[in-house]
């Protein structure tokens, strides 16, 4: 086991090889001027070379990524150019945003969509399922930033219910950063009412990234249930006079269950990668938005380091998941 | 005395796009405690349907009982509920079917699984646990774990203290078939149907789980359907066998007289299809053609179109089961000449 | 003079599959063959009894080159089948053939019979040199020859019963002109009356056609009804090994007594 989840981190090595090399290669081919930029509009052509000089930016690309691949092994990402600030320091500061709000997300999808998925398996074409399963064709197709938008609209404009946008109030002092998630931090500093505010602010964004990978799970949860439901231990069960109650949420729940993991990890890897428009619709300082920031001024250091920070939760959430898989499968252990 | 099973005249009709199929076709068979029946034939026979119908597992729609009884102890069960019904499975009636290798829970130890069954038994009746009436949730439970070591125990299971906490995958298909037998036992049925529990097993271990099934009957004093393709499993274990052909019993009796001197040509020709000793290179006699469309069922004997002593009158009715020995019958309206007819 | 070369030799063949080191663990080495020797003669039928996990399908896979045993030969008409070149591999590949268990599922319910049929006269169309209209001739004789009739060479799989589609594995397994045939438990999936069809069938070809058979199955009543010789398996080593009387009537090691002990069987009345 311990030697499995080493192999898979050992894989981890090829693909950062693999993305910083097309990511440098893309910054190189990219037309356009990423120092003058920086530098400013009233920039003289010397002042433009002495930032290019201390970035490093006027050595050929081989030894700009020589640089790069060392300055990885101690931990270093490279310098913004925008904020000048060392990468590392502002994805430590922003990336805890993203995964809270992330995980925020993939919780509500999971937690209402497992138990959806049976219950729509269980009565399947009868109302319920019938209902669940427009609603859900609907939750899939609809864009997430209009759903944010929507959201918005209704629960923080008309409503009133929920703030518009943010993690906290700014009149609000942070709790001390220990996680980095606002809510956990505030809970553990016992400030209460600090926790009820972040959560009230996470609600919007969390909902509306969740109904896509909500929808998703709910229906391959049926599809499953409903195939699991039709295999012969299933009969077994039924006619040595187990509850049909039992059969379900224990016996079929947990065969179903392990053939919609693999949708999860995709989905958590989706999720990170394309929280840009909700983090914009909700001013929600998040990875994504200083992505975006660093794209539009042709910033690469902060794009390769986000990148490369998004490819690796993606193996971990997956390297999760296999575990989780072969807990839940015994014979997968084995095989 | 009541026996333990009675099928009275059981009709079960499936409808289909293509039309409503009978097929069973008034069925009747009387099972007493201690009695091991076999039930025999081609597929799709109704031998299974048989077995389901009993248990009220045959899925509904598109299965319809329109005419019949199933009498346990001679309670009708065909007017239960399934909630009603459910208290019945695993405790009066117990089930093995096929393949013991999908009809385990992969996902469970086997532990756990033969636990609930046991469980779900006690709440029915309390003495099946050897703990006091209105134990707590977690000594039900432990009882429970402690009957399934014993009943893994019985059916020959070594080490069954530890091998409780094993997974399905880790038996082999002999002892796999035998937890789903300790899991059917575990209630202590008065009733077990079991739906060809050897065909997917080696001959070898085919012996040694018939022998257990055997054995259950001698200890517990229950009653056995035993539901099978295979006369030599039916001769080496049952005590009676019912043949069937296209939904109907054809042929019942003493395993004895059935086999030693079948009256029903349709018995006679499954009998010939086996090979034997004396069996000349060549000279085995197929049965032509196949199991009539039960939609659009052939009139009268259903097994007429196949038969070679069949006459005119043989489609004119479903023939009634004709009296050929003590407790042997016959649904044939030749069976009386059947004999002369054979050495003819 | 008649040729008194074996059809199939199988000498000192041994296959073991290393140990696999897995996601959460690791297996050890499996030895699924051990000093396995047998020869079939030609024209006879040779029988191969053994329970599952004995064997059976790791020698029927070397036989057809599908596994690399690891040690010992497996001669052909007298030809070491590991030391041929690709021509002459192809070549004696048309001379082997195998009929599977599961009519069901070895048939490709898209393509029609004839296809079905004619699919081996093309793989081996080099060997067989026959044109698309031969082909035809062919697989209509063929149909003919395991009892269907040339009417059904437009069907397709579905429409036929279990015993029918078993004829046409035959049929499909005879086109390319064998002279070995393997059958895998041909007749376990199918009824009684219908396995009595079948094995009649195998009789008749075999006496039309002087086929070879080896004969794999876990169902004794059947091999003895069927096969001149038997070897009886038992992980992965030839246990016993004789004329079919030799072995049913007279059994000497344990297992075989035991398995033929625990055979079923059925007294039949006297007809």
């Amino acid at each position: 086991m311990l030697q499995f989840i080493l192999r898979r981190l050992l894989m981890l090595i090829p693909v950062i090889i693999g993305l910083t090399i097309i990511m440098f290669a893309i910054a190189r081919l990219l037309p356009g001027d990423p120092v003058g930029l920086a530098a400013g509009p009233n920039a003289t052509q010397a002042e433009i070379a002495a930032l290019a000089a201390e970035y490093g930016l006027d050595q050929p690309i081989w030894v700009q990524y020589w640089h790069y691949v060392t300055g990885l092994l101690h931990g270093d990402l490279g310098t913004s150019l925008l904020t000048r600030r060392p990468v590392a320091t502002d994805i430590a500061a922003y990336l805890p945003a993203t995964l809270e709000l992330v995980l925020a997300a993939m919780a509500i999808a999971i937690v209402i969509g497992i138990p959806l998925g049976l219950v729509t398996a269980v009565w399947r074409n009868k109302w319920p399922d019938y209902l669940s399963q427009i609603a859900a064709i609907g939750a899939i197709s609809m864009p997430r930033f209009f759903l944010g938008l929507l959201l918005q609209l209704c629960f923080a404009m008309w409503l009133m219910w929920l703030p518009l946008g943010g993690r906290l109030p700014i009149i609000v002092i942070p709790p001390p950063t220990i996680t980095g998630f606002l809510t956990i931090d505030s809970l553990l500093a016992g400030e209460w009412s600090t926790f009820t505010l972040a959560l009230r602010h996470l609600a919007l964004p969390a909902i509306a990234m969740s109904l896509s990978p909500l929808a998703t799970i709910m229906r391959m949860m049926r599809s499953s249930t409903i195939e699991v439901m039709q295999q012969d231990y299933v009969m077994t069960a039924r006619a040595l006079g187990l509850a049909p109650r039992l059969i379900i949420t224990k016996y079929v729940a947990r065969n179903a269950v392990s053939a919609t993991l693999t949708v999860i990890g995709l989905y958590f890897g989706w999720l990170l990668g394309g929280t840009v428009l909700v983090e914009t619709v909700f001013d929600w300082p998040g990875l994504g938005l200083y992505a975006t920031k660093a794209i539009v001024s042709q910033d690469m250091m902060p794009v390769i380091g986000v990148a490369l920070v998004i490819g690796l939760m993606f193996v971990i959430a997956n390297l999760i998941i296999d575990v989780l898989y072969g807990i839940i499968n015994p014979k997968v252990r084995y095989s | 005395m009541t026996a333990l099973l009675e099928i009275r005249d059981l009709h079960l009709s499936m409808s289909s796009y293509e039309g409503s199929a009978d097929v069973l076709n008034g069925i009747n068979l009387t099972v007493n405690r201690g009695e091991i029946w076999g039930l025999v034939g081609e597929s799709g026979c109704g031998k299974s349907l048989t077995g389901l119908s009993v248990s009220r597992l045959a899925p509904s729609p598109p299965a319809h009982y329109s005419k019949g009884q199933i009498l346990l102890e001679g309670r009708d069960l065909l007017p239960l509920t399934q909630r009603e019904m459910q208290k019945l499975r695993g405790k009066r009636i117990g089930m093995i079917f096929q393949d013991p290798t999908t009809n385990l829970n992969p996902a469970f130890r086997i532990g756990e699984q033969l636990t609930d069954v046991a469980l779900a038994a006690a709440a029915q009746d309390d003495t099946i646990l050897d703990c006091p009436a209105h134990s707590s949730n977690r000594t039900r439970r432990a009882a429970a774990w402690s009957l399934a070591v014993e009943m893994l125990e019985k059916v020959g299971i070594p080490n069954a203290q530890s091998r409780l906490a094993s997974y399905p995958h880790e038996f082999s298909g002999g002892m796999r078939q035998r937890v789903l037998i300790a899991m059917a036992m575990i209630g202590r049925p008065d009733l077990l149907i079991a739906d060809e529990p050897t065909t997917a097993l080696d001959v070898s271990v085919q012996a040694q789980i018939l022998k257990q099934i055997k054995a259950n009957v001698a200890e517990y004093d229950m009653g056995v359907v035993l539901i099978t393709h295979n006369l030599g499993v039916v001769a080496q274990t049952c005590s009676h066998v019912a043949v069937m052909y296209a939904g109907n019993i054809v042929e019942n009796g003493p395993v004895a007289a059935v086999i030693g001197n079948p009256v029903h040509p349709y018995t006679r020709a499954l009998l010939s299809a086996i090979p034997t000793k004396d069996t000349k290179r060549g000279a085995l006699k197929g049965l032509a053609g196949a199991v009539p469309n039960l939609i659009n069922p052939p009139p009268g004997c259903r097994f007429a179109p196949r038969c070679a002593f069949a006459q005119p009158a043989c489609t004119k009715a479903t023939p009634p089961p004709e009296t050929v020995g003590p407790n042997h019958s016959a649904a044939c309206i030749r069976a009386a000449e059947m004999e002369a007819l054979i050495h003819a | 003079m008649p040729d008194t070369t074996p059809m199939l030799e199988i000498e000192n063949v041994s296959k073991i599959y290393p140990g696999r080191r897995g996601m959460f663990g690791s297996s050890a080495a499996v030895h699924a063959l051990t000093d396995v020797s047998l020869a079939v003669k030609r024209g006879e039928s040779f029988g191969l009894v053994g329970e599952s996990g004995s064997g059976k399908t790791t020698m029927t896979r070397s036989i057809l080159q599908l596994e690399t045993p690891s040690a010992g030969v497996i001669r052909f008409m007298g030809k070491d089948m590991a030391q041929l070149s690709a021509v002459e591999m192809r070549r004696l590949r048309a001379k082997i053939q195998i009929v599977f268990q599961d009519p069901y599922a070895s048939l490709n319910p898209r393509m029609s019979v004839h296809d079905i049929v004619t699919e081996p006269m093309l793989i081996h169309v080099e060997t067989l040199g026959l044109n698309a209209r031969q082909r035809t001739d062919r697989a209509a004789e063929l149909l003919s020859l395991v009892g269907l009739g040339p009417q059904y060479l437009r069907r397709y799989p579905h429409e036929f019963s279990g015993g029918q589609r078993q004829r046409i594995c035959i049929a499909r397994a005879l086109a390319s002109g064998p002279e070995l045939l393997l059958l895998d438990e041909p007749t376990s999936a199918l009824d009684v009356s219908v396995q009595a069809q079948v094995l009649n069938l195998l009789f008749e070809l075999q006496d039309k056609l002087g086929l070879t058979y080896f004969f794999i199955s876990h169902d004794l009543a059947v091999v003895r009804y069927l096969c001149d010789r038997v070897a009886l398996i038992y992980h992965g080593k030839i246990v016993e090994q004789g004329s079919s009387d030799e072995i049913f009537d007279n059994p000497k090691g344990d297992y075989a007594r035991m398995l033929i002990g625990a055979m079923p069987e059925v007294r039949v009345y006297a007809e």
